[in-house]
Order: C-alpha cells, then structure tokens, then sequence
C-alpha cells in the first residue's frame, strides 16, 4: 500500500472532480466559444464554474480568468503587469522565497528580490525599501510550498499601497486554498493565482483573480476568450472539475485544517522523538517551528544525510516524500527557499517535506513515523 | 542473483550493461549521475540524456532514480581540473570523475541504499587471479579500452563492481543496443571531457574560454634550448609537452617541438623532436592495486597512448626506449600484459635544460 506524503506536490483528483470531468469529455465537448447549443451547453459549464470559483475565492464571476495552470497565472500577473504599466522602466518586486512561477519572471524582467527572515516571513522593512514609484507589481505568496510558512498579506498591502501607489498587488495563492480563506485573506489584492490539482482538480487548469478596477495586459492572444485577456479554447472539462474540487475543498477545509494540523503534530513529534532519541537532538532540526505555518506541512532537516538517499529509502518502504525543488531532470536542487531563510546548504542537504491534504490517513502517519527515523538511522550509519 | 545499480549515463554502453545484467538474472536498479549543467540543463548531463536513460530503463522494466552529484563534481573534479592547469599541469578529468564520484561518493551512496555490488558501462574486464585478487583489465575491443582511466580501483571496490560491456567490441554492443530496440543504438559516442562543451571547428578554444573564465590564463615566451627567445604565448596552460603546431615562432623553417613547459618561470623551451623523449619519468604517488611488479611490465601515460616496456624503481619509471615526456597531472598506468597492476600520476618532469641558464622572464610576461 502506497502512503502519499505529497500533497503538496500535488493531490490525488476528487472523485465528484472526475464525476464531472468524464461526461464532459464524452459527451459534453461543446467549444464554449461556439452558437449552436452544443456550444451554447458548454459555455454554460463555463459560467458555472466561474460561479463555483468566484464563491470559492470571494470575487465576482467576471473578475476570475482561466489559465493553464498556477504557473501561467503568475506569469501572466508579473508580466501582464509590467506591460501594462503607465510609465517607463516598470519594476517587479517579489520575495525571495516565491515559487520560480513568480521570482523567474522577475528575475528574468530586472526586478527586486525582497529577503525573508530566519522565520520564512518577509522582511517588511527590506520590503518597504524596494518600493517606489516605479514598481509596477509586488508579489508576495500566500503559503510557500516547500515550507508552508504564511506571510502576513494585510500588512503587505498596507505598506504597498502607501510606498509604491502605482503597483499592483499579486499574490500567488497556488499553495493556500485548501487552508486560508482567500476572499479574506486576499481581499486587498489586485491579482490572486490558484491551480487546481493542488486541491483536488487535474493538472494544467487554473485560474488568475484579476480584479475589475485592474488592467492587464495578456500575455496569450488569441480569439478574444477570457474578455481578451487569455486566449484560446477554454479546457473546459478542467475548468468545471476545478470548480467541483475548489467548492468540496472550501466545504470542509476547517474541519480538515482541524483534522491535518492534528496529524501533522503527531507526525512531526513522532518523528522528532524517535529521531532524537537515536542521534541526539542535533539530528533533526524542524523548519518553520516557530513561524506561521498551514496545518499540512511537515518540513524537517536531518543533519548528516542527504535527501536523494533518504527519499530512496522511503520510496522502498512506499512514502512518498519530497525534499526540496526538482529540476527537470529529476534530480534534487539546493532550496533557494531555505537559502533565503539562511540555513546552510549542508543542512539544506538533509531536508525533507511530507505534505498532507484531504486523502490523508492516520496510517500514513504512523507509516512515516516507521519509516523516516529508520532511514534516517541508516544513513547516518552508513553515509550517503 | 544480486541486487545492482546500474548507472547509466544515457548512452550505448551502459544500456546495454544495464540489458545484459537483467538478461543475468540480476535485480537492476538505474541510476543516472547529475553532475554538471546546472539551471540550464545543458551541454553534458543534459535532460535529454537524463531522458534517454530514463526511456532505456523503461523499456528494460527496470526502475531509474537521478542523483544530484554535481556539488562533489564540482569540488573534486571540476575545481582540481583548474587548479591543476593553474599549477602547469595537464590533469586528467575522468581519472578524478572515477575516482572521487563514481567509486567512492556513488559506491557509499549504493551501500547506503543496500546494493550488492555497482555496474557502469566502461569498455574493461575484472580479471581473478588463482588467490582471488582482482585486477581491472584491457576491454575487449582495443580502441575502446578504458581500463587506463579505471586503474585507481582498489580490491574492495573491484570485488562490488560487475562491467558487462568489457567482453564486447563497441560494434557488438550498438548490435545488442538496436537489437533491443534501445533509443540509445546509434547514439554517438562521449566527448572526452564532458563538462567542455565543443562546438564544432573550435578545437581547443573551448578549453581555453572554459579555463580563462575561472583563471587568469599565464603569458610566457617561447625559448630555444638555448635560452634565445623566438616569440611568445599566450596562455602557457594551453601547451603541451611534444606539441609542434600552433606555437607563432615566426621565419624558422625548423620543425620545432615543445621540449619544456616551466610554468612558474613562463617559459617554455622548444627543441628537435629528441628533446620531448625521456627515459624516466617520475610518478610520486605510484600505487599497486596488490603486490608490486617487476618483470614484464608497460605502462600507458594517456588515454589512447601506447604502451611501452618499462621498470619501476621506487616511484620512477624507467622507460626500455626513450619515451616522449609525459605532462605533469597525466595518469601513468602499469600493465602486466592486458592487466592493470599500478598507476598514478606524473610529476614534473625531470629538468634537462639548467633552469639557471634560462633567461628570466621580464615583468610585464608574469
């Protein structure tokens, strides 16, 4: 039996998602852009399901546009930005522990990288002085996903709005809607990303809040689809599961923030016990024990070891876990993550990240509460 | 059978090492080495030859993991390859790669992770002697044999380690590639240094714009044996003892040979082509793989070299025949017959020229 500690990473697509999902591809295949009623029924699935996602997220149904994914939403929001910018030489501020979706293209654009505390939050200060006139665009998370630390966003806007007046707010919310209400959370945002397998939907949907007062630039044109502001053929069966799995996501997330934060204490002291007591107390180190966290990340690093064996180790006695990013070809990347909130790389090294979510059971826990400090064990005996 | 990891570079050899090890029966696991190329997941290493060993090991039903080595790559390979040319020295990367990464950081990796024994797809055998000591041996196809670049293996590492290719020629092994189907048939063979990128028609540019970009490569002027000045260079780490081309020596119509290379001096002496033989040649940190040797003896001092009859008296080799000078950081191996018995890495090589009697070079050289 496989015990899935990667939800993070992504989550395993709801049922009542592929219930919607299926009869729309065979039945329902309508383009929605289309006049006769096949079309006509498709465009309705679409409206609906800019309804459900409008709801989920606490915006109107015109401000919601659909994308391919978490990462074209923060694209498009970075980018989208600084062309729409009124002025010359636009500048795009972020944190330093974005996701590469966000800090790539700000990079990329010339922008400013703003650094985090030890405690993953960002440096409101260092924030404050990257801003000015010319900043077309601040992007701060909402949960970081290799950590799950939450940044205190009322307090970001506060400061943005007073120190860089001509920005636009974004936020890239792929991480938090299983865990925060975003029609709270994110209220003062101009531009909000979400993507769906995170919560439940299928790969490659997602949508960015791109609020009514806001003008953005679209960085796919095409036959006019989102009110022109991202073409093409609106992937409609995705679109309408994401809804079905962001509305079940939304129903019951107190009660499992509730239940997953319970079983992330457990997982985490069981852990740390077993870990401790084997190799001291200098083994382990829990990241962001001392931050705001969502209740569904587990992230802990083991000092003399190293990830890629530990993540062998466990895949054998079938945990699923992750370390920090993968690159492309698979293999394991320093974290600039945990860069940012100044762990050495030789502890960086050691990381693990076991995510919980909704499909999440108390014999996963046990499982890697068996199978983590027995590897861990291991490898520090042995090297790696 | 036994519980082997395979690396497989997503190249001809180690897919078929990886296809003739399951045909054994063995329990194969893969694993592809990230080394170099960093964000950008180009040149050596590249996703395409991650993907190509991911396809292989799909298609053998075999499981495929991807280790990030490219920190140790960097620290015991890359950064002593720099050094070494910074120190005048003409090192050899893949006798470090072997040595620091693939048979030591993959085989305690492998330990760690409770594999048997470790496969690679290297063109050389294992031989056992009668008292069960093992020695690395030529591979099978001659113009293939990578046993030099594999002599620094010990008995420990010899006995956990299987090279299912060595028994075959390359052309037998492509067969056994396009027979199973594997992506990986006609694929072309390795560059020799593997984090270089070459570009066509750009020779040994490419090693001159890798290492100027990490060391201020050395201006040296060009000497006669003599001590006249016939012109200059450079980068005195883009010279090789022996070589003949490439030096702008003006007028003379003399075939001239690089007969020394005094890097801290930069100065490099040119001569006839009986000034870049020697006949010892020093090798400090000579290692046996068991008893030491000392009849029958050849040793090869680069890849594709030939080998010569030689003694070894302590750490020096004495060469039967003159021999031209082997480059300071070049890897010497010592054959008995088709076995590796000893190697290790060239010193400096023995001055013939009075160093005293060289002019000294101006300041605006050094």
């Amino acid at each position: 039996m496989v015990h899935y500690l990667d939800h993070a990473a992504t989550t395993p697509v709801r049922s009542d998602a592929i219930d919607v999902m299926v009869p729309l591809l065979r039945e329902g295949y309508g383009n929605p852009s289309g006049a006769h009623r096949m079309a006509r029924a498709a465009n309705v699935v679409l409206d609906d399901s800019r309804e459900a996602m409008a709801t989920a997220l606490g915006c109107a149904p015109g401000e919601i546009v659909f994308t391919a994914g978490g990462t074209e939403a923060d694209n498009l929001a970075v980018y989208g930005a600084l062309e729409s910018f009124d002025g010359t030489d636009p500048v795009a501020v972020c944190s330093a522990i974005e996701h590469n979706a966000v800090l790539d293209p700000v990079v990329h654009s010339g922008g400013r990288v703003v650094p985090v505390l030890a405690n993953g939050v960002i440096d409101l200060e260092a924030l404050r002085a990257s801003l000015d006139d010319q900043v077309a665009i601040v992007s701060v998370m909402v949960v970081n996903n290799e950590v799950g630390v939450v940044q205190p966003l009322a307090e970001i806007a506060e400061i943005v709005r007073e120190h860089a007046p001509n920005a636009l707010l974004h936020t890239d919310a792929v991480q938090a809607l299983c865990w925060i209400d975003l029609a709270e959370a994110a209220s003062s945002f101009d531009l909000i990303s979400i993507s769906a397998h995170k919560f439940g939907g299928p790969k490659g949907v997602g949508a960015l809040v791109v609020r009514d007062r806001t003008t953005l630039e679209p960085r796919v044109r095409g036959g006019g689809q989102e009110r022109g502001r991202r073409g093409g053929t609106q992937n409609v069966a995705g679109i309408a599961a994401m809804a079905a799995a962001a509305t079940a996501t939304v129903a019951e997330r107190d009660a499992q923030c509730a239940r997953l934060e319970a079983m992330r204490d457990r997982l985490i002291a069981g852990i740390v016990a077993e870990v401790s007591t084997a190799s001291g107390a200098d083994a382990v180190h829990v990241t962001g024990a001392d931050s705001p966290t969502t209740p569904n990340i587990a992230h802990l690093c083991f000092d003399g070891i190293e990830n890629e064996a530990l993540l062998f180790l466990l895949e054998k006695n079938d945990v699923m876990a992750s370390a920090a990013s993968s690159c492309s070809s698979g293999a394991m990347e320093p974290s600039h993550v945990l860069a940012a909130m100044g762990l050495p790389s030789s502890v960086g090294l050691g990381s693990l990240r076991l995510s919980l979510g909704y499909a999440s059971t108390e014999a996963d826990v046990d499982a890697a509460i068996a199978a983590v400090p027995a590897a861990v064990a291991r490898l520090r005996e042995m090297g790696s | 059978m036994a519980d082997v990891l395979v690396a497989l570079s997503g190249g001809v050899d180690s897919s078929v090492a990886a296809a003739l090890l399951i045909e054994q029966g063995h329990q194969v696991t893969a694993v592809t080495l990230k080394l170099w190329g960093g964000e950008t997941d180009s040149g050596c290493c590249s996703v395409s030859d991650v993907e190509d060993a991911r396809r292989v090991a799909q298609q053998l039903g075999i499981d495929h993991h991807v280790f990030n080595f490219g920190e140790d790559f960097d620290r015991h390979v890359v950064a002593p390859y720099v050094e070494a040319y910074a120190a005048g020295q003409t090192p050899n990367p893949c006798v470090e790669c072997n040595r620091h990464i693939k048979f030591d950081k993959l085989f305690r990796r492998a330990d760690a992770l409770g594999f048997d024994l470790i496969a690679t797809g290297h063109h050389a055998q294992i031989t056992e002697l009668d008292d069960g000591t093992r020695r690395i041996a030529r591979g099978a196809d001659v113009g293939k044999d990578q046993s030099y670049v594999l002599h620094m293996l010990d008995q420990s590492q010899l006995a956990r380690l299987l090279l299912p290719v060595g028994a075959f020629d390359k052309g037998r092994v492509r067969e056994l590639a396009s027979e199973l189907g594997l992506r990986t048939a006609d694929k072309a063979d390795s560059q020799d240094v593997c984090f270089i990128e070459r570009s066509p028609g750009r020779g040994d540019g490419a090693r001159k714009a890798f290492l100027g970009e990490r060391i201020p490569l050395k201006p040296a002027r060009i000497v006669d044996s003599e001590g006249t000045e016939l012109g200059t260079t450079d980068s005195i780490e883009m010279v090789t003892i022996g070589q003949r081309k490439g030096l702008d020596l003006g007028g003379g119509t003399d075939r001239r040979y690089v007969t020394e290379i005094d890097h801290e001096n930069a100065t490099v002496v040119v001569g006839d082509l009986a000034d870049t033989m020697t006949t010892r040649t020093e090798v400090p940190d000579l290692t046996w793989s068991s008893e030491p040797v000392s009849d029958g003896l050849t040793a090869q001092s680069a890849a594709h070299a030939k080998r010569m009859p030689v003694t070894v008296v302590g750490t020096t080799l004495v060469w039967a025949e003159p021999h031209p000078k082997v480059a300071a950081g070049q890897s010497v191996v010592l054959y008995l017959g088709d076995d590796v018995v000893g190697g290790g890495i060239a010193g400096q090589e023995l001055a013939s020229v009075d160093a005293a009697r060289l002019p000294r070079p101006s300041a605006d050289l050094t």
